[in-house]
């Protein structure tokens, strides 16, 4: 028996074409026809069935052989698998050309969504309402102005019972102020099958729990390695094709070599993550010399706009895998990597930044003014440094959509890899990127009413909140002079009355 | 499994803050999920620190006098019981009244004399049962700011204090505090009605 094997064996490895070639090549044809050099392991088994082995070789080859047969069988499989991506997924993306299999997948998973979802409607019962107000506040709000709540029976003067309209306010604060959760993951209105939004969820039926049961395995063990493997694939692709395309010399070629660079990793990441993204208006495109300003809510952002167009990328230079990729692209591409101690620099941060944007000759900047990654339902204060470099801004809006993965990143709750593990996970990631007309500062605008006007622009055209309070209030507390508004205010109505009356008395 | 699943099991002794507050299961959970958000280190209790970065409080007039009432006695911690204790002061008051309570059980928080004393000692930080024109004087400027001058302030208070004042000792006690708001609809002014 052992010999017949060994010969079967024999004839498979005899007629083993190449792998890595055409797709399916991994596949092994029965038929007969050597087609390339053997692989080694396949080699030792030839020269074991040879004749002039046989003897001492049968007992040998007898006992390892399930191990053979097992690393082979990976090892095909492996092969078979690695093909296929190539063929499939890196291929394609070089020409930034679809297959359309996410559209497959995504239609699979919407039907399957909605399935759920209906579900899980028939199976609640009649008083749970927690899902529907989600997106409603938790707290019935008064919003009149300070004058209309604090008049009671009685004219305008100070009175004992003022301090009740400050303390409601306040305590309505402390149970839903409209910035903290802003920190945190948006609530999801229905159940999108993942563990994670399973918070107002409770257990419906077996069969609702059995597709959830199927997801986590397809999330886990299917689409997890191979994400993984195109990340790494796609981070190290970037790094190889910057360096090799910084070595040649500056010119219209190097620049078009290395834009072919960058859409290529980056298609491949954005598949590593599944993304399905929409581009509206692509004719406002941001242009060279101008600078492209959007809402931040993760690091994904970046990923998400370079796939369609190439940008100069403004940052600190890190330490570790970053500030090798980094240093990579910089070689390839003039992007704008500053120290940190220059950070901390305005001027210098601001004249280098004036400089890039002079040359019309350089891809355009890409800024996130709010400085920190909120949870895509609203946008926060722009800081006014990027609207005081000059020329043009056009700006981006973002927005995704959270029924099939959340691209926020928490940074306090997570680190990086663990949010990069979170999202690989996740269904997909879905969003719409809407490119805006170009804005530039007009006559008698200072910086911060244009920081305002390009927000305004952004969150209507996103269908996000607006919202003036500072993104940095996630680590620090807020200035007191917002306090002095609030008793500017105050002291207008108790003085601009109590002085009359104090004539009076 | 979510870092934030909080199912009414997950809420530490609830069935016991329940019956002490009068808050529903479902409002029980959404202030759980709130104090979990406030809580920004997962210290499981919430520090002056936590409450003082909220926006919208920080730039209340009275911010610090209300984070104070959240930290009676000189604590430090704020753990969830008395997270909701201090807020079940501003639970909408039940309509279904039964007029005639029981008087063995302990007054409900949200009683209309409980709101009134969550006022009054917004105004008394001594705790000495009195508002004294010093402390009056003290709450007007944490109101206004530096917009009202010395003088004016203080014939505010004076004529605050007198108008409430009956037994002449030149300080507001708690009775006569009750006795100028009879007319006032406290219930309406100091609550939250919680979505469900």
């Amino acid at each position: 028996m052992c010999g017949d094997l060994l010969r079967n064996t024999a004839k498979r490895g005899e007629s083993r074409p190449q792998a890595g070639g055409a797709p399916g090549s991994g596949r092994v044809t029965a038929s007969g026809g050597q087609a390339g050099p053997l692989p080694p392991y396949l080699r030792r088994e030839v020269a074991r069935a040879r004749p002039g082995h046989q003897g001492t070789g049968d007992s040998r080859a007898c006992a390892p052989r399930p191990s053979m047969e097992g690393t082979e069988l990976v090892t095909k499989v492996l092969s078979t698998w690695l093909t296929l991506v190539l063929g499939l997924i890196l291929l394609p993306s070089a020409f930034g050309v679809s297959l359309g299999i996410s559209e497959v997948y995504m239609k699979i998973l919407v039907k399957t969504l909605e399935w759920a979802t209906l579900r899980i409607e028939k199976g609640a019962p009649k008083e749970s309402v927690l899902k529907s107000s989600a997106s409603v506040g938790i707290i019935q709000r008064d919003e009149s102005p300070m004058e209309k709540g604090l008049s009671g029976l009685r004219g305008r003067d100070f009175e004992l019972s003022d301090v009740f309209y400050f303390s409601k306010k306040g305590l309505e604060a402390i149970v839903e102020d409209e910035v903290t959760q802003r920190f945190s993951s948006e609530e999801l209105v229905s159940w999108n099958l993942l563990t994670r939004t399973n918070i107002n969820f409770h257990y419906i039926s077996p069969r609702l729990t059995m597709v959830w049961v199927l997801g986590v395995l397809i999330r886990y063990c299917v689409l997890l390695p191979l994400r993984v493997t195109l990340a790494f694939i796609g981070i190290s692709l970037l790094v190889l094709g910057t360096t090799l395309v910084g070595q040649l010399p500056d010119s219209s070629l190097k620049t078009r070599l290395s834009e072919v660079v960058h859409l290529t990793c980056c298609r491949i990441c954005v598949r590593a993550l599944s993304g399905t993204i929409h581009y509206h208006n692509k004719q406002y495109r941001p242009q060279k010399g101008g600078i492209c300003v959007a809402n931040h809510t993760s690091p994904i952002d970046v990923l998400i706009l370079t796939t369609d167009g190439c940008y100069a990328m403004v940052g600190q230079v890190h330490g570790g895998l970053m500030g090798v990729i980094q240093r990579a692209m910089v070689k390839a591409c003039p992007h704008v990597w500053f120290e940190r101690s220059e950070m901390k620099d305005r001027h210098l941060v601001t004249k280098r930044l004036k400089e890039h944007v002079a040359d019309k000759k350089k891809l355009p900047i890409l800024i996130f003014p709010e400085g920190t990654c909120i949870n895509n339902t609203s946008v926060m204060m722009f800081k006014k440094g990027s609207f005081e470099i000059g020329g043009t801004i056009h700006p981006v809006a973002i927005k995704y959509n959270p029924q099939f993965g959340d691209a926020f990143w928490n940074s306090s709750k997570y680190n990086m890899v663990s949010y990069l593990l979170r999202v690989m996970t996740s269904w997909a990631i879905v969003c719409d990127v809407w490119y805006l007309p170009p804005m530039t500062r007009e006559e008698g605008e200072d910086a911060v009413q244009f920081a305002n006007r390009v927000k305004s622009a952004i969150a209507v055209q996103g269908g996000l909140t607006e919202l003036p309070w500072d993104g940095s209030l996630k680590r620090a507390k807020v200035k007191d002079t917002f306090k002095e508004e609030q008793q500017k205010n105050y002291s207008k109505m108790i003085v601009g009355n109590g002085a009359l009356n104090l004539d009076s008395d | 499994m979510g870092a934030r699943a909080s199912h009414a099991a997950a809420v530490p002794g609830a069935e016991r803050i329940r019956r002490e507050t009068g808050f529903s299961q479902a409002c029980l959970l959404r202030l759980h999920h709130r104090f979990q958000a406030l809580d920004r280190n997962n210290k499981g209790y919430l520090s002056r620190v936590d409450l003082q970065q909220i926006g919208a409080l920080a730039v209340n007039p009275l911010g610090d006098r209300i984070i104070d009432s959240f930290f009676p006695d000189g604590n430090h911690q704020l753990d969830f019981p008395g997270f909701v204790r201090v807020l079940a002061h501003f639970r909408p008051v039940d309509e279904e009244d039964p007029g005639v309570r029981d008087p063995k059980q302990p007054e409900p928080l949200n009683s209309r004399m409980n709101k009134l004393r969550f006022a009054f000692q917004l105004y008394d930080l001594d705790r000495d049962g009195k508002i004294s024109r010093n402390e009056m004087l003290q709450v007007l400027r944490l109101m206004v700011g530096v917009q009202v001058t010395e003088e004016q302030l203080e014939s505010i208070a004076d004529r605050t204090v007198q108008e409430a004042d009956e037994d002449g000792d030149g300080a507001v006690s708690f009775l006569e505090f009750t006795k100028s708001l009879e007319k006032m609809n406290i219930e309406q002014k100091m609550s939250i009605r919680i979505l469900k």
